[in-house]
């Protein structure tokens, strides 16, 4: 026992060199350049040195894949199966043509045959639609090292396994650690920091304040994800009196556009933490937020917007038109309620690199803790957020069509696919609607022909 | 830690699926991955629910019979190989199926036989064997929703049964059936072909 205690000393002032050392790089480093905005450049760094190891980790799987004679899956983003992008009408007549013994002039009304085509179709989209797929994360080209995307780790070698063991180490023990602290001390800050600025008088001193705590708080979170962002034509940014709408992978998307822009908020009232964090915010500048029941009310909810917008003195509105996270392949219907207001709408892509870190929620499958840790445990999350020129509803548009417009901007811009399907089909099924346009289709088929022969 | 992982060991009785079916690993490996991300519960199968969630499959006019063709016998579960076995009717039909005719080996499931069946039975309900007029009419109610009036669809009807018949006994049998579509091209009109 005796002889333990001058180890014990030796160890003890180890640790406490080390943390004060850690606390003055964090501070130096990370903490530091958030305040100020400014970056060293480590993080690039970073991107770089892990696309080298990535590569080769993909190499060797290759390889060893080849010695044992298999192939490696590869994924498959844009479908699984073969498509011809032929009509309706188009095909069936090809059907006809094909199976039919009767002379071409008399165009038969129905056909046995016709059946085919509705069964096909009907089978391709069992096998792939382009709808489930977006609630999935994507699935990579190559493997980064993380268990939770691999797919062929039965071609690992040892070499390979070590990398990820020290990968698992690197992540967990260190960078988990660190990025938690981040978090807590952005958060904490945030917290703090607005509810003090609440205090001032309203003027121009405040808001000065309190755009920046805002910030500066941002973007420790912003470090807090090791999120590597690369902004695009930051000319176009939002202004007052104006609505800014992105599609929507995830909440960091809300950290990712914060940390660059000075934002009015709008979302529900929570309870716990988020609670907190949401009335300490709205006392040093006007958020949106509302309560559960008035969400429900498409009308008061439309009014506070239009009153917010038409100040000119208040912050752009952040808005994701979706209304539910899809998974960054694509951008799906915009729910027109915030197009009829008739405010200017600046539309911002945001795409992300799922090479070091998938960021998109899945929510069915995890809760908010599980996907932050997995957020917290991946490389990092690199993006690209371009900022779109301003978009206003012309004359003959309504706002679907408006809406419309601006999503397809979106989606060009980002590579993204832009589908006109609705996010919410995630939870619930397709309305009836839809069939009749198929069914429509085919009667002017069968009976338009019917409607000939009765002339004749 | 590794749930998202699905290479051929995982899938269950592979080989069986496999001799079976006549997929290749491949193609095996990528319906099994769809499979897995159709059964949103990980529930190890899939029920009708899970298939009507496809926005694609409910806007056709045929979706709810294509559904019940994976339920046969009043099941309410499909596994996987249930599942690969009704998607073999869709595979293409490629040189070396045609080559070997092993009288010993049953009919494989791509054959134009199986195929011109399962369309068959999308028409006949009641699995009689017989396609009727009200059968027919039934199927043509499907795929014209409320478009078309009573009358012109029962005029169609009545003539479809009327070509195809040739016993007189108002309905259409298969050998009647197959016979009306000797002509036509099953093997690529009841296709997918599923990319390596």
């Amino acid at each position: 026992m005796f002889l333990l205690l001058p180890f014990d000393s030796l160890i003890v002032n180890l640790l406490g060199i080390s943390l004060t050392v850690l606390f003055t790089l964090l501070l130096v480093f990370i903490i530091v350049p958030a305040i100020f905005g400014v970056s060293f450049g480590i993080r690039k760094l970073y991107m770089k040195t892990l696309l080298k190891i990535f590569a080769w980790a993909t190499l060797r799987m290759e390889r060893g894949a080849k010695e044992k004679n298999h192939q490696l899956y590869k994924p498959y983003t844009n479908g699984i199966i073969a498509k011809d992008p032929t009509s309706l009408e188009e095909e069936i007549k090809e059907i006809r043509r094909s199976g039919s013994s009767k002379a071409l002039d008399k165009t038969p009304e129905f056909e046995l045959s016709d059946i085919f085509y509705f069964c096909r179709k009907g089978m391709e989209t069992i096998m792939d639609d382009e709808v489930t797929k977006r609630f999935s994360a994507e699935e990579l080209e190559s493997w980064n090292l993380l268990s939770r995307t691999n797919y062929n780790f039965q071609y690992i070698s040892l070499r390979l396994t070590v990398l990820w063991g020290l990968g698992v180490l690197i992540r967990y023990c260190f960078l988990l650690p660190l990025r938690i602290a981040l978090a807590f001390t952005g958060i904490s800050l945030l917290v703090v920091g607005t509810t003090m600025v609440g205090y001032l008088p309203n003027g121009r001193f405040k808001e000065f304040l309190s755009k920046h705590v805002h910030l500066m708080c941002y973007r420790i979170c912003v470090r807090a994800l090791t999120a590597i962002i690369t902004y695009h034509d930051r000319k176009n940014r939002p202004r007052n009196g104006g609505i800014c709408v992105a599609n929507h992978t995830s909440p960091i998307d809300v950290i990712i556009l914060a940390s660059d822009g000075y934002y009015a908020m709008v979302g529900q009232v929570h309870g716990g933490l988020m609670g907190v964090i949401q009335r300490a915010m709205v006392k040093a500048c006007p958020h949106v937020w509302f309560e559960r029941s008035e969400v429900k009310d498409r009308h008061l909810v439309a009014k506070r917007l239009t009153e917010h917008v038409q100040d000119k003195s208040k912050l752009p509105i952040l808005i994701f038109p979706e209304g539910t996270c899809i998974n960054n392949t694509s951008v799906m219907m915009f729910k027109k309620g915030s197009f009829e207001i008739g405010a200017t709408v600046y539309p911002v892509a945001i795409k992300y690199d799922p090479q070091f870190g998938d960021a998109f929620w899945n929510s069915s499958k995890y809760g908010m803790v599980t996907y932050l840790l997995r957020m917290m445990t991946s490389w990092a999350i690199v993006c690209s957020v371009w900022y779109l020129p301003p978009m206003t509803r012309e004359k003959d548009e309504d706002a679907v069509q408006f809406a419309n417009r601006v999503k397809s901007a979106i989606a060009r811009q980002g590579g993204l696919v832009d589908l006109l399907w609705d996010g919410g089909l995630k939870r619930e099924k397709v309305k009836d609607t839809f069939k009749e346009e198929q069914q429509k289709l085919y009667s002017k088929m069968i009976v338009g022909n019917h409607q000939d022969r009765s002339r004749s | 830690m590794g749930s998202r992982s699905s290479h051929a060991a995982l899938i269950p009785d592979a080989d069986h699926i496999r001799r079976e079916t006549g997929f290749s690993q491949a193609s095996l490996l990528r319906l099994y991955h769809r499979f897995r991300a159709l059964d949103r519960n990980q529930k190890g199968y899939l029920s009708r629910v899970d298939l009507q969630q496809i926005g694609a499959l409910a806007v056709n006019p045929l979706g709810d019979r294509i559904i019940d063709s994976f339920f046969p016998d009043g099941s309410q579960r499909v596994d996987f190989s249930g599942f690969a076995r009704v998607l073999a009717h869709f595979r293409p039909v490629d040189e070396e199926d045609s080559r070997i005719q092993d009288l010993k080996q049953p009919e494989p499931l791509n054959s134009r036989m199986n195929k011109l069946r399962f369309a068959f039975q999308l028409y006949d309900l009641d699995r009689d064997g017989k396609i009727s007029r009200n059968e027919m009419l039934q199927v043509l109610r499907l795929m014209v929703g409320v478009q078309v009036t009573e009358e012109q669809l029962e005029s169609i009807a009545d003539r479809t049964v009327q070509e195809a018949d040739e016993d007189g006994d108002g309905a259409v049998s298969f050998l009647e059936f197959t016979k009306s579509l000797e002509k036509m091209n099953i093997e690529q009109k009841m296709s997918i072909r599923i990319l390596k």
